[in-house]
Order: structure tokens, then sequence, then C-alpha cells
């Protein structure tokens, strides 16, 4: 049976509306192409507005001594060499005229008293290089790029939820199938070229800072499609994030509290992170409270204070603290920043933070310490690209942002993925707008793929009786807090990884009341297929992964293994499956860093 | 254990009415948490929109007990005692239960003409934090449309969507014009085109803003002031006719159109 | 300029959602309403009563005072109490000096943007209060004959800093008592209360930041121009609460004199 749908035409078609999305659909309009975005929510809502502190480029605008080698350098390092060093580089090498650009568009940055863009301290970063508004930088990032879109009078798909990328007959990636939310209708799209910039998959724990939309759509579907994913045992576990109220347990709290003073203590009082520098950090942080206090006015006055150390370090710090009942009542530890600095400073510098806590807790952080522990944050891992082109293993499909992988390695440093957003969606755009000049031929979809997605869709209205999309989920994200968390054992993932398929029983097996017409709990039982697909390949990577390296901790082998940061781990479908089919996981060799860069990572401190 | 009582408006175009639901309170809850629960248990398919929870994308915006709030920052223990109504956002379209089609508003992001700066110098162009600060709180505006909802103009006078622009828009058009790279001027469009005359200054937008935002004092006054300058005020216009010679044609000459 | 070509029509028409009632408010929305009115409705009453009296505004040199109400200054009819006149006489106007007088603080605060706001809400019910529904079934708002007069706003500002002027130099007046010289009575402190919150008022009116120096688009290059904005600014954020407490002084200050000059009380000399 073939029925017809709606059905677009595209020369790029962009999945997600984040930063990285709407990047690329600008370059690619200027390109003078036919762009079309698909977001599953409305336009300017994607998680990039939660994005916080800043966007790092070596602009040299507080510290002249900054610059591109040192970014890289601080990336590679902050990733524990696990990343794609080429795109490192890029990524260290463009962000500035990224961030530069924006202003042309209409984004307003905190200034310097000589009218350049003033630039903040982040964890992990030497110099203060976080490009940044406040506390919103996010919001301010997502609305330069959608104001851009929108003036360039782009297509854009709001609440449309892609189900699946389609192939052609040549096996390309040729367009997707979707649905409206709004009325639960479906409709198709073809395109010469498909950039997925999805966002996230961090909504398969239960204590994170994303929102309902980080499924990990975009990881599914490329794997679906026959792409690879790497690196996705390394996930990020913010360090700060609020515990209490037990409704916002997971939400965000800004690394920038701590760039702008704030200090961890335990329910000893003590600065704890003192005793948490690993070696590789020791030469340039801190021995001394009188130090790091320096540090904050004069960089060349005393060295890092250890609260900034890469979050990996600093989460695990957390969890030992509490661990070891040092903890605060709610089971976090203090971050202190009303004791540190004035209640002008910190309203001004961190409004949002104020708010969020003095509306949401009835905390007042310029009075009081807040209370504050890890939640799961972000994945380093994702698609495998090209660095130059973002071009994934399967022709005609690319990928950029958080759902890409490499450039972060094993662990991101705070404002790296805004920066990532802008630098790889504009090459992604690029890479796309290239291949679509040079394609020649038609993006005709495989209709048995279109067809069988929607009866799979389709498929929980039909059932007489089965399961509530709702428990499954909130029984998933139990399971994967406490068996692939941030410290993991190989028991445990053993037994994640068996669950998973026990999860995956279930998800066949849902039943959905109500209409298509805006169902949330159906819209729930089509993302499921997509974080059991992420979850597996998470805890897949982890059982291999035996060591403990960035954002991924094994109790059973604490120590970073050099012969583990020579590959990663790349999980690939077997071809013309379904999202059920078998995931083969193997070893994808690191890309060699040519001298000169060597030198970069070897240069004293 | 307290409870709580739900009144939650379900329906769509064909019509609807309130359904209840009695449910468990936990400390520190927010509505919007009560109506997930809502979701989770009683109804699977209750419609509602979020994403961040954190009171920064503007999703969730609905009205509880007859005034626009965001779900995610109305915490149970600030509403009086009784049942707590729940209603979609009025001035838009239903779709289903509490989500509304917001086009409106997007259409109206679309009629903006773009930020108009000179080419860029190497290394970027040099703003000070005096010339950047307005436009930054207006900028914090994260489009939960609440302003648009409360705004009588379009709330009880459907007729008046076709030209009114609406608050959202007034601090983007206070925005630009105070943007001190821009080189538009889009003070007859406001007038003749976006209607900030309908605009009667009751500052229901005000009120309502979850980010603070001075709507009425900061964005639409020095607007209509703007206005003023322009087409009432003809010391003003004399005096800008004499000087604007000069500055013009400086403008002019550096303007280029952004890539 | 004009608005960007090509950009999505909006259709009209759609159903709403929700119940179909004036408003699902169950606090007091109706109180705030209620007040502004009652208060506005008993300043016109009480002004328009003092305006037409055309008698008892003035204290004069006979009781050894120099006071004047705020309503009759500058007093230009032919027949002021004598000592009051303070400029000239508009030849053959005979009847209260009130009369011409009012038409300026009038015309100031009815094209106020807090007044607008206060009375479109309690006398238009446009809306009533946020979210209730509003009393009409078309709506133009500012766009039209008559309303769109607002915009004259600056023009009373500026008449306003004349009358402001004038009220400083009565209040500068009554410090010196005539047969006693300097010293300071009620009545004085009362007049300089009166003065000071007018200026106030008319400091941190909208008009007046604006051309202070909100009309800038860059404040780097107009340095002088961001102190002035920056310090009207705060002020702009009471302009409700000088916006009343003037009101009620005005009326105060005329109530003060009156009773001074009818001799019904003894304006005290403090010192």
């Amino acid at each position: 049976m073939t029925t017809n749908y709606e059905h677009h035409e595209y020369d790029v078609l962009i999945i997600g509306a984040g930063g990285a999305g709407l990047r690329a659909a600008i370059e690619a309009k200027q390109r003078g192409l036919k762009v079309g975005i698909i977001t599953k929510s409305l336009l300017g809502k994607a998680h990039t507005v939660m994005a916080e502190g800043g966007m790092a480029a070596a602009m040299g605008n507080v510290y002249p001594e900054d610059n591109w080698k040192v970014h890289f350098r601080d990336t590679m390092r902050g990733g524990k060499y696990l990343n794609n060093y080429r795109m490192a580089e890029l990524h260290a090498k463009e962000a500035p005229q990224r961030v530069w650009e924006l202003e042309q568009w209409g984004a307003l940055f905190d200034r310097t008293k000589d009218g350049k863009i003033l630039q903040r301290d982040f964890g992990g970063h030497r110099y203060a290089r976080l490009a940044h508004v406040g506390d919103r930088t996010g919001l301010e990032l997502i609305r330069t790029l959608q104001q851009k879109v929108v003036s360039m009078g782009t297509d854009v798909f709001m609440e449309c939820k892609v189900l699946q990328l389609v192939h052609d007959a040549s096996g390309r990636v040729a367009g997707c199938v979707a649905y409206w939310r709004a009325n639960g209708e479906f409709v198709t799209f073809s395109a010469k070229a498909v950039i997925l910039a999805t966002g996230g998959a961090g909504k398969s724990w239960k204590f994170t800072s994303n929102s309902w939309e980080g499924t990990g759509d975009g990881h599914a579907m490329a794997l679906w499609a026959g792409a690879k994913l790497i690196d996705m045992e390394c996930i990020q576990f913010h360090p700060t994030g609020m515990v209490w109220p037990l409704s916002v347990r997971g939400l965000l709290v800004t690394e920038g509290v701590r760039g702008d003073g704030g200090v961890l203590r335990n329910s000893n009082g003590e600065r704890f992170m003192f005793n948490y520098v690993a070696d590789m950090f020791r030469a340039e942080t801190a021995d001394s409270e009188a130090e790091a206090d320096r540090w904050y006015d004069d960089h060349a006055a005393g060295r890092r204070p250890p609260e900034l150390l890469p979050r990996d370090e600093v989460a695990r710090a957390i969890n030992a603290e509490v661990k070891a009942g040092r903890g605060s009542p709610h089971g976090g530890v203090f971050l202190d920043i009303g004791s540190r600095r004035t209640p002008e400073f910190i309203r001004r510098r961190l409004p949002s933070m104020y708010h969020q806590f003095m509306e949401l807790a009835g905390v007042d952080i310029t009075k009081e310490a807040m209370e504050i522990g890890p939640t799961c944050h972000y994945i380093m891992g994702g698609v495998q690209v090209d660095a130059e082109t973002a071009a994934t293993a399967v022709a005609g499909l690319f990928a950029a942002g958080e759902v890409a992988g490499g450039m972060h390695g094993a662990n991101r440093l705070g404002g790296n993925s805004l920066s990532d957003l802008i630098v790889f969606g504009k090459r992604a755009g690029e890479g796309a707008a290239d291949y679509v000049e040079g394609f020649q031929g038609s993006s005709d979809l495989d209709r048995a793929e279109v067809e069988s997605a929607i009866a799979e869709a389709l498929a929980p209205f039909e059932r007489e009786s089965g399961e509530n999309p709702y428990d499954i989920q909130r029984d998933l994200q139990e399971m994967m807090q406490a068996n692939v968390g941030i410290i993991r054992t190989g028991a445990e993932l053993e037994f994640a990884n068996a669950e998973l398929d026990k999860f995956a029983e279930r998800v066949a097996n849902i039943k959905v009341s109500g209409g298509r017409a805006y169902n949330p709990g159906w819209n729930l039982a089509t993302d499921l297929p997509s974080m059991i697909t992420v979850s597996r390949t998470t805890t897949r990577g982890a059982l291999e992964r035996k060591e403990s390296r960035g954002g991924h901790t094994r109790d059973d082998f604490p120590k970073t293994d050099a012969e583990f940061g020579t590959f990663n781990f790349a999980h690939q479908m077997t071809q013309g499956g379904t999202w059920q089919s078998s995931i083969t996981t193997e070893r994808s060799t690191l890309l060699e860093l040519p001298a000169e860069l060597k030198a970069i990572l070897e240069e004293a401190n | 254990m307290s409870t709580v009582t739900m009144r939650v408006w379900r329906g769509d175009a064909n019509g609807g009415d309130f359904q209840q639901f009695e449910l468990e309170k936990n400390e520190g809850e927010v509505v919007l948490d009560v109506i997930h629960r809502i979701q989770a248990t009683e109804a699977p398919d209750l419609a509602c929109r979020w994403n961040c929870k954190a009171g920064k994308c503007g999703s969730c915006a609905v009205e509880i007990n007859g005034k626009p709030r965001l779900m995610c920052m109305t915490r149970l223990d600030t509403l009086p005692e009784g049942a707590i109504t729940v209603t979609p956002m009025r001035t838009f379209p239903i779709i289903r239960d509490l989500v509304t089609d917001v086009s409106f508003n997007y259409a109206m992001a679309e009629r903006v003409p773009a930020l108009l700066p000179p080419e860029m110098p190497e290394g970027g162009y040099r703003m000070f934090q005096e010339d950047v600060e307005r436009g930054q709180e207006f900028r914090k505006c994260i489009e939960c449309f609440m302003c648009q909802d409360v705004c009588h103009v379009i709330r009880d006078h459907e007729e008046n969507k076709v030209n009114y622009a609406g608050p959202r828009f007034f601090i983007r058009y206070a925005e630009l014009e105070m943007h001190p790279l821009d080189t538009n001027d889009r003070r007859d469009l406001v007038r003749e085109e976006m209607g900030l005359g309908y605009c009667n200054i009751t500052k229901c937008c005000t009120e309502v803003c979850p980010e603070h935002i001075h709507i009425t004092d900061n964005a639409i006054i020095p607007l209509k002031e703007r206005v003023v300058d322009a087409h009432y005020d003809p010391i003003a216009w004399l005096g800008r006719s004499i000087r604007r010679k000069t500055k013009r044609s400086a403008a002019e000459a550096a303007v280029q159109p952004a890539p | 300029m004009t608005a960007v070509e090509n950009s999505t029509k909006v259709t009209l028409g759609g159903t709403r959602g929700g119940p179909d009632v004036a408003t699902l408010r169950t606090d007091r929305w109706w109180l705030q309403p209620v007040v502004t009115m009652s208060i506005l409705i008993s300043f016109v009453i009480y002004s328009t009563w003092a305006a037409f009296q055309n008698k008892n505004y003035y204290v004069g040199a006979a009781l050894q005072r120099d006071l004047i109400s705020p309503f009759y200054s500058p007093c230009l009819s032919a027949n002021c109490t004598p000592g009051s006149s303070s400029l000239f006489a508009i030849h053959g106007w005979t009847w209260s000096p009130a009369l011409l007088i009012l038409l300026f603080p009038l015309g100031f605060r009815m094209t106020c943007y807090y007044y607008r706001r206060s009375y479109y809400r309690a006398f238009w019910w446009a809306p009533p209060a946020c979210g209730v529904a509003d009393a009409h079934g078309t709506y133009t708002g500012e766009t039209r004959f008559p309303l769109i007069i607002q915009n004259v706003h600056r023009y009373f500002f500026y008449a306003g800093l004349v009358f402001n002027g004038l009220l400083t130099y009565d209040a500068f007046r009554a410090y010196h008592q005539p047969g006693l010289g300097w010293g300071v009575t009620i009545g004085s402190l009362v007049l300089t209360l009166n003065a000071t919150l007018l200026w106030l008022y008319s400091l941190s009116c909208h008009a007046c930041r604006h051309l202070c120096g909100g009309q800038v688009k860059s404040f780097s290059q107009h340095p002088i121009r961001h102190r002035l904005w920056k310090f009207l600014t705060p002020l702009n954020a009471k302009h409700m609460n000088f916006a009343w407490a003037s009101l009620f002084v005005v009326a105060l200050t005329d109530v003060y004199v009156r009773l001074v000059a009818s001799g019904a009380i003894h304006d005290i000399r403090l010192f």
C-alpha cells in the first residue's frame, strides 16, 4: 500500500534548529541553495538557550597572550587527547571569526573597557576566553542566529518530529520521514544533503540538565542509517546542578559562578578541591587558598584555583566528598559566591542564577551558599565526521554540534560547546553545499523505508494492550542513572547491557491512548527507540573502555591507560536493519598529530 | 502529605471543558511538575508545551488562575488555597489542551527589517558597555509570548492582529533602534504598519514578563517618543534635518549590507 | 522603511481555547481601578470647586505672609488679590485665574504616560486589569483623533517646567514674611514640598528622559547626555510615586493656603 503524504523537497535539509543547525542553514542559504529546517520544538527553544557561561574563542581581548595554539592545547588536554585533533585545531583557529560575525547579525556581548568583546574565565581554559552576555549566552546565540535565518527567508518546519532518515536506491541518505505534532499527520522530505544538528542525549539519565528534547534522535538515526558513532561512553556530568528541591534536581548552575569567584565547600566548610588536583594539572593549579584568590584579579599573581579544573575532575571530586559523608543536607556540596562577592556584582554577572535560586529554591545566592551536585549534561560522543566538511560515513549525511563526535574527546571544556556549534555548523553548511553543487541525480525516497517507519510509529495505537511509555522512560532513566552514571563498574555495565534488551522489548509493546493530534504520550513513544539506542552504545562503549578517562570513570579500572588513548570505540549497525538490529563495536584508530601540533601540546606550561 | 486540585482545560477547536485532577503535592513543586504527573499517570495524552523547565526557553506559557504564567516557574506554594485553574493562552488559536498556535508571533518576526551595520573592521566592532546595555535588556526576552497573550489590543480584538506587532516585537524594534551600529530607521514602520499607536500603555505586558523586562518604560514609550520626534515635533524635526546632512552621508559611505 | 516583503500573512478567526468568560482571575483585580477612579474623581471635584472660588488663594501682608496657592499662580487676572500678582495681568479677564492656569497641569497629567495607564484602566476599562476582557467592541488605541493628541505630551512637559519655575519662586518668596523678615513657616515648607514634588514629577517624565538622552543611539558618543539619562532613569522608575504624591500635595497646598487665607487656621512660624 502506498499512501501520498505531504512532501517537501530541498537542496539542503537540516534536522534540528539549535545553534549548529541554524548556523549551517545560514551558510547553505548564502550559497543560494534551497534550505529547509525541521525542529521538533518551536524555533528558538532548542537546548542551546540553556547554555549560560559563554563561548570560547581565543580573541585575546582580555589576555593578549592568548591565541589559537593555547586554546587548541587546552581543548586537547581537557579531552584527554581522545579528540579528533583536526577538529580541535579548526575550532581553535576559526572560533574568533565566528564570534565576531555574530555581532554583524545583532548579537550584543558584554564589553571590555576599550569596547571589545569581554571574555570570562572558565574551567580548563588557561586564559579568560569566553565571550558572554551575563549568564545567558546561549540565548543570545540562538536568538541572533534565529533572527538571521528568519531575515533570510528560510523555511522552518516547527513542531515536526523526524522519525527516521530515508535512503534512496543508491544507498545515500536522501531525506527523512516526520510527523506534525499539531495534527499527527505524516510528512516526507527529500533533499540532496541532510545535516543532522539534533543536539544531545542526556534524557536517558534521571538527573540531567537536558530538556525532553535531549533524546539522542540524531545519534540514533545516524546509526540506523549506517553512520558510525564514536566515544559514546564519554558523558559529561556537569559538576554543578541543583540538587534541591527535588523537582528541579539536575537543573544547571553555570560554571560562570566559579569563574567569577565561587568556591566549593563540603559540610565541614573546607575548600576541598585542593585535595583533588590530578598530576596532569598540578603545575598550573594553586596550592593554597591565598594563591588561588590572587589569581582572579591577576592571572600572573597566582595559579588557577582548583575549582576551575576541567568538569570531569570537579564532578568526580564532588562525588567523592558526598560518598565520604561530607555532603550537604540534600546530597550535594556547597557552592558559595555570596560570601566572596558583593550582591551587586552577583546580580549583574549572574542574573539568571540569582533568579533561578530565588524563585525555585527560595535561596538568595548573594547571602547563602547553593547546594549543588553533578548532573548529566553533555555527550562528547556522537556521529563520526570529517573535520573539514562534517560529512559522515554515509553519502549525503552531515552532522554538526553535540550530535557529532570527536571534537571534545573524552571531556568537553565549558564554553567549547557554543563555539563548536558555530564553527562546525558553518563547516557543515559549506560541506553540504559543496556536496549539493557536485551532486548529479535525484533524491527518490525508498518508499519501503518510509512505509515501515510510519507503520512502526502507528503501531502503539493499534495494540489491544501494552505499556505506558512514561513508565518505561522513568524506569530507563533510573536504570541508566544507577548503572551507567558518573562512576561505573564492569558488573553494573553488564547488568545494564542486559537490561537494555528488556527495555527494547518493552518499547516494542507500548500502548498509546488518545488521538494523534499533539499527543505527548505518543511523542514519547517515538522518542524511546532513540533513547534505547543511545543507552546501548553508551553502555557498550563503557564496557569496552577498560580505563578511566575524562567523562568515563571505571571504578574497576581507575587509571588512565595509554593504550586506550590511541583509538575511539566506534559503533555501527548491520546494514538494512531496524532500530532493534544488532550493533557492532570496533576500535577506530585516532588520527596521527602532525609534528607542529605535537610540539604545541608538549610545550611547557 | 497535602493534596492539590487542578482544573485543567482540555479540548481543541471543536470545544472543550475543564477536567479536574486531585494529586499529591510535594515540597518545592511547580505547576509543570504536577502537569507532568498527570501525564505520567491519569492522562498520557494531556497536551502541553515545555522544554527547559528552568524559565529559559519560554515554552510552557499558559494561564494559571486567569493570568499568563510560566508553568515551570510557578511554585504551588505561591498560589492561593483552592483549585488551581490552568488554561491555554487566550489570544492564540487553540491546537489542543494547553497548546496554542503561536504562529502569529513568527509571522511578525518575519516582518522585522534586519540590523544594518557598517562593514565589520578587522578584529570585530568596537562598542561600549553603555551602548549595548539597553539592547541587552530586550535581548533577555525568552519569547514566551505572554506579553502578546495579555495585550488586550489583540486579546480582545482579533481584527487588530493584522496590523499590530505586539509588545514582544516592540522591544525588538526598540533594540534595533537603540543599536549603536544600526543604520536603518524603523520609526515610520512601527507607526504605520506595526501599530505602535494601538498600544495604550496599560502595562500588562510588563506585569507578566517573566524576565522582568521593562517593556513599557524602556521600549514602548521610548519608541513612541521616537515617533514623536519624527512626526509630531517640529523642533526636533528641524534640528535633525540640519544635522542629518553631515551625519547621514558619512554613515551611508560606511554602510554595506551585512553578508 | 517598510516591513519585509513576502512575510507570512496572519490568518484571523482561529478558535480560542479556554472558557468564554471575561476573566478567570479570582483575586481582587477590580480594587486598583476602583481606587484610582475614586482618587481621580475626588481630585477633579475638589480642583473644579477650588478653581471657581476665585478667592482665599493668597495670604498677603495683612497676615504677614506671602503664600499663594499653586492653583492660582501666576495670578494673571485683572482683579487679583492685591500682592498676589507677580507677572502681568490679562486685560479684562475677571474670572478665576485658575481656569487659565489649570489647563497646563491638566494637559500635562492627561497626556502623561503614567496617568494614561491609570485612567485607561479605571475609566475606559481598556482593559480594567490584566487578563480581564476590555469593555469595547472595537479598539483603535491612540492611532486616531482624539487620542492621537497624546503625542503632544512633551509640549506640556515644556510648559510644566515654566510653572515649576514660577512655583519655585513662590516657595522662595514664602520664606520672607512681610514685616517680620526671613523665616520659616509651615506654609513656606508646604510650598517648598509642593514645588519639589512637581519638579520630581516633571524630571521623572518619560518625555524628559527621552529628550535628555534616551533618543541617542550610541551613549558612548554622547557622554553628557548619557550621564543625564542615567541620572533620570531611577527617577523615571518612580514616576508613578511622584505622580500621586505631587497630585496629593498640590491639592493639600491649595487647601492649606485657603484655610490660612480664610482665617480658619494660623500659619505657624517655626523660626
